[in-house]
């Protein structure tokens, strides 16, 4: 049944390199016939350091009009150039990259074209960005951890929750924030071990068990929080959080050095994870049998690699990565807990990691472009665009739908995703 | 709608341990001699029949519910302070913190003792059956939605969607409920038939997504339901488009009395005209997936995608209709509560319905029958834990983590089977579903 699946493939029925160029060319028309027809007179700022900032780089000033009509023509030329001549992949990826970039220049220029109240603040805007995918990215990390070697894990919400609880109380109960982060990742990996166990030793559907540990991680949660944590907030809720730390040299480059380098240490953990994770999956002998297993358990097997123990070993290690991600929104961010303050992060998560095709660098892009959604959102209100702040918010994900529909279209889980494994 | 005579596509590997297959497999019954019934009966009780595992898997969930009654109850952790010199009270403070929160939950949610004597004493005979109503009126949103996510499931299909589907039923009747006149009955029913709509529209969007583009579902059904949260907020605060006159907050008018779904007998909450609508769908999914061929597509798709196309289906077209019946079912979910209560639509009226729909399939194994029973379960424990928290002061979160356990042990009988000692089955035993992994 596997080789089958394998080679009867879904013939899609509208060809991709033409649902692509349409893709491109209704991007540019968008940024032709909306952004620049509706920009306001006058010109575009954009602020590429913070106020007070000591190697000061000056604004950039663009027609806001003008600019927005150059980013449409650069897109449909792209679409054109898309439809008529085949593409090498590095020509499809970087053209993916430019339209985009155009779509999102176009759109800028026309929330701050001739706007009274402030220059659009780049770096505010790429450091929000950095920021909010940190959770994403551990979340993705988790799941793809788990997928990889064939469990699907849906509790990535439950794990951030049950993260961000526990990190909230043990970083207020012992006073130590690092304690919190360890907290908060065990609570994150304790779930991962109950998903596993009851995945792989009860052999419950995964589906199932994910949903039901999100229910289960959101009504405990909620009871530990109206019973212990609300009422003797004094003890269990003190609101600790990490400090930022700025490494030496490379957080003082302009632009770079605030945005990547100048945070606290759940970005240079996340670094850390993503370059761990992707490095270990694809070019070591740990990540190959990983791969393995969730491609194709009995063949594994058959060859010694032991894949209950594999498997219990990456959805728990998954769960410790979504529990730190789940530490960074109490102690790495707001300090405080409150209930559902992952808020469907975690489904986001693993549409991240579906959307980046199950690996580590996909997940981080399809990520940035979420926290880059709800960043931008918050940056457009303060310049207050006059579109109302719901539409701004459904912006992100009617852009993911279209580039998922659009750029990405079929994707490929581990060929034994979702599968529990009985030993012939 | 004959649940256990469905014949499953060949290579359907979701094997339910029936009665009658559970009969097949008896060791007491070879040569075709029929098994005696009460045979049946404690064979299916030792072997951990499927029904048997649900209601000892309920059973284990009250029993770790009452250890957070218990924990979130002052008067018995004080007792439980002075445990090594009077055990007796701390236990009995044990047993009556428990014991009253339970009977509690049962009088809200099936019947009260109370009112049998009240109605004796010349009180009202149908407060005997409100519990009851409020359970069925409970159920009924979940019964939809459930039926949404398992008509998916049954396609191979995972819809994280009905919240989003919800809503594009929400709007519609509520818009044709205050924007439009019409004569009594008719106008119900052009909303209900518009709620419908509504929702099918965006299951639609997925599915023809889906099919056109490779796009996956799990995605498009996240996303989409991000996006009709925000577009409900949209709509609900802008004057000009469906915001209440005179009114700052994210809400809409109040729909016309003539597009109310009546109830039978009483105010609501009453066991309305949703209740039946609800059941309605139910039977007729029972027998779109049971008895038509477009059912039978269901299944050969929801079985093997790859095995169904070569058998001639056009998988495509499958995934566009599952997708879009299955929207409007989530659409009737919202008809139901727009037409059958007396608040109008808001910012958040959409609740848990989509996501408690998914557990509600689950624990129902997408089976039309066992998702009404799944929903009726959740209703009831809906009703009774709302009256639990006024009597008792036990939080609703309680609730919540029971009905979580209750799916998740219901998911793994090995687990059940350990508990309890059970012997294993014959066969596979009940495999709880449904999910094919990602692959669709």
């Amino acid at each position: 049944m596997t080789a089958l699946v394998g080679t009867v493939r879904a013939p899609v029925t509208i060809s991709r390199r033409y649902l692509a160029a349409g893709t491109f060319i209704g991007l540019g028309l968008i940024n032709i016939f909306v952004f620049g027809f509706f920009a306001h007179r006058g010109d575009a700022v954009f602020a590429l350091s913070l106020p007070g900032a000591t190697p000061h780089v000056p604004p950039i000033r663009t027609p806001g009009a003008v600019t927005a009509y150059v980013a449409g023509a650069i897109s449909i030329g792209l679409g054109v150039l898309r439809a008529v001549a085949d593409l090498p992949r590095w020509g499809k990826r970087l053209s993916i990259a430019v339209v985009l970039l155009c779509f999102l220049v176009a759109l800028l220029s026309w929330a701050d074209a001739g706007n009274s109240v402030g220059s659009l603040e780049v770096v505010d805007l790429l450091q929000g960005t950095v920021t909010a995918s940190i959770p994403l990215v551990l979340g993705a990390l988790a799941g793809l951890l788990g997928e990889r070697a064939g469990v699907i894990n849906i509790a990535i919400e439950g794990q951030l929750l049950t993260g961000a609880f526990t990190a909230a109380a043990v970083a207020s109960v012992t006073g130590g924030v690092w304690y919190g982060l360890l907290g908060g990742s065990l609570a994150g990996g304790l779930l991962g071990a109950l998903l596993a166990i009851f995945a792989i030793m009860f052999l419950a559907d995964q589906i199932i068990v994910g949903v039901v540990l999100n229910v289960i991680a959101l009504g405990l949660t909620d009871y530990l929080n109206n019973r212990v944590m609300g009422p003797y907030a004094s003890t269990f809720n003190t609101g600790n959080t990490f400090g930022t730390f700025k490494i030496p040299v490379l957080g003082n480059i302009p632009i770079i050095g605030p945005v990547f380098f100048d945070s606290n240490v759940f970005l240079y953990i996340t670094y850390a994870l993503i370059l761990v994770i992707q490095i270990g999956l694809f070019s070591t002998r740990w990540g190959l049998r990983v791969r393995a297993v969730g491609e194709h358990p009995t063949a594994a097997d058959t060859v010694g690699i032991r894949v209950l123990w594999t498997r219990y070993r990456n959805v728990i290690l998954g769960g410790l990565v979504a529990g730190i991600g789940g530490a960074y929104l109490t102690v790495g961010n707001v300090g405080f807990f409150t209930p559902d303050i992952s808020s469907g992060f975690g489904y986001i998560a693993l549409a991240a990691m579906i959307f980046g095709r199950w690996t580590p660098l996909g997940s981080v892009a399809a990520a940035l472009l979420f926290g880059f959604s709800f960043q931008l959102q918050t940056e457009l209100s303060v310049l207050r665009v006059p579109v109302s702040s719901f539409i701004l918010l459904m912006a992100p994900y009617v852009a993911t739908i279209i580039a998922v529909a659009g750029l990405v279209g079929r994707v490929r889980p581990p060929a034994a995703d979702g599968k529990p494994y009985v030993k012939a | 709608m004959s649940e256990q005579h469905e014949t499953e596509p060949a290579a359907a590997p979701a094997a339910t341990a029936t009665a009658p297959d559970a009969g097949t497999a008896a060791p007491g019954g070879p040569g075709g001699r029929r098994p005696l019934t009460g045979s049946l009966i404690i064979q299916a009780v030792t072997e951990g029949h499927s029904a048997v595992i649900t209601i000892l898997a309920v059973f284990v969930a009250l029993m770790i519910g009452a250890v957070l009654i218990v924990a979130s109850d002052p008067v018995v952790l004080r007792a439980w302070d002075s445990f090594s010199y009077a055990p007796a009270t701390a236990l009995s403070a044990t047993w009556n913190s428990v014991a009253a929160a339970y009977s509690a939950l049962f009088e809200g949610a099936i019947f009260s003792p109370a009112t049998v004597s009240a109605a004796f004493h010349g009180g009202s005979i149908a407060a005997i059956f409100y519990p009851l109503s409020l359970t069925a009126f409970e159920a009924t949103p979940l019964i939809l939605t459930g039926l949404s996510v398992a008509l998916c499931f049954r396609a191979g299909m995972f819809n994280i969607g009905a919240a989003g589907q919800w809503i594009g039923g929400a709007l519609v009747a509520t818009w044709l409920g205050y924007a439009v006149n019409l004569p009594i009955v008719l106008h119900a029913i052009v909303c209900i038939i518009g709620a419908f709509i509504g929702g099918a529209v965006i299951g639609w969007i997925v599915g023809e997504l889906k099919a056109r583009t490779g796009a996956h579902e799990v995605i498009l059904t996240i996303m989409l339901n991000y996006v009709m949260y925000n577009l409900l907020s949209f709509l609900l605060t802008s004057h000009n488009l469906m915001q209440a006159p005179g009114q700052t907050n994210a809400i809409a008018p109040n729909i016309a009395g003539n597009a109310m779904l009546p109830h039978v007998g009483g105010p609501p909450p009453q066991v309305g005209v949703g209740f039946l609508i609800a059941l309605a769908a139910a039977a007729a999914t029972a027998w779109l997936l049971s008895r038509s061929t477009l059912g039978f597509e269901f299944r050969a798709v929801g079985a093997s995608p790859s095995a169904a196309r070569s058998a001639g289906i056009n998988v495509e077209r499958v995934w566009v209709l599952a997708f879009l019946i299955a929207g409007g079912l989530a659409g009737l979910s919202a008809g139901t509560i727009v037409q059958g209560q007396t608040a109008p639509l808001t910012f958040n009226s959409y609740g848990t319905y989509g996501f408690d729909g998914i557990t509600v399939a689950l624990l129902g194994r997408a089976r039309p029958l066992g998702v009404v029973l799944a929903a009726l379960l959740f209703g009831a424990l809906n009703a009774g834990g709302t009256v639990m928290e006024a009597a008792t002061g036990v939080p609703f979160d309680v609730v919540d983590v029971i009905k979580g356990l209750i799916v998740l042990f219901v998911a793994a009988p090995p687990l059940i089977r350990l508990l309890f000692r059970l012997r294993r089955g014959g066969g596979a035993g009940p495999q709880a579903v449904t999910s094919q992994g990602w692959s669709g």
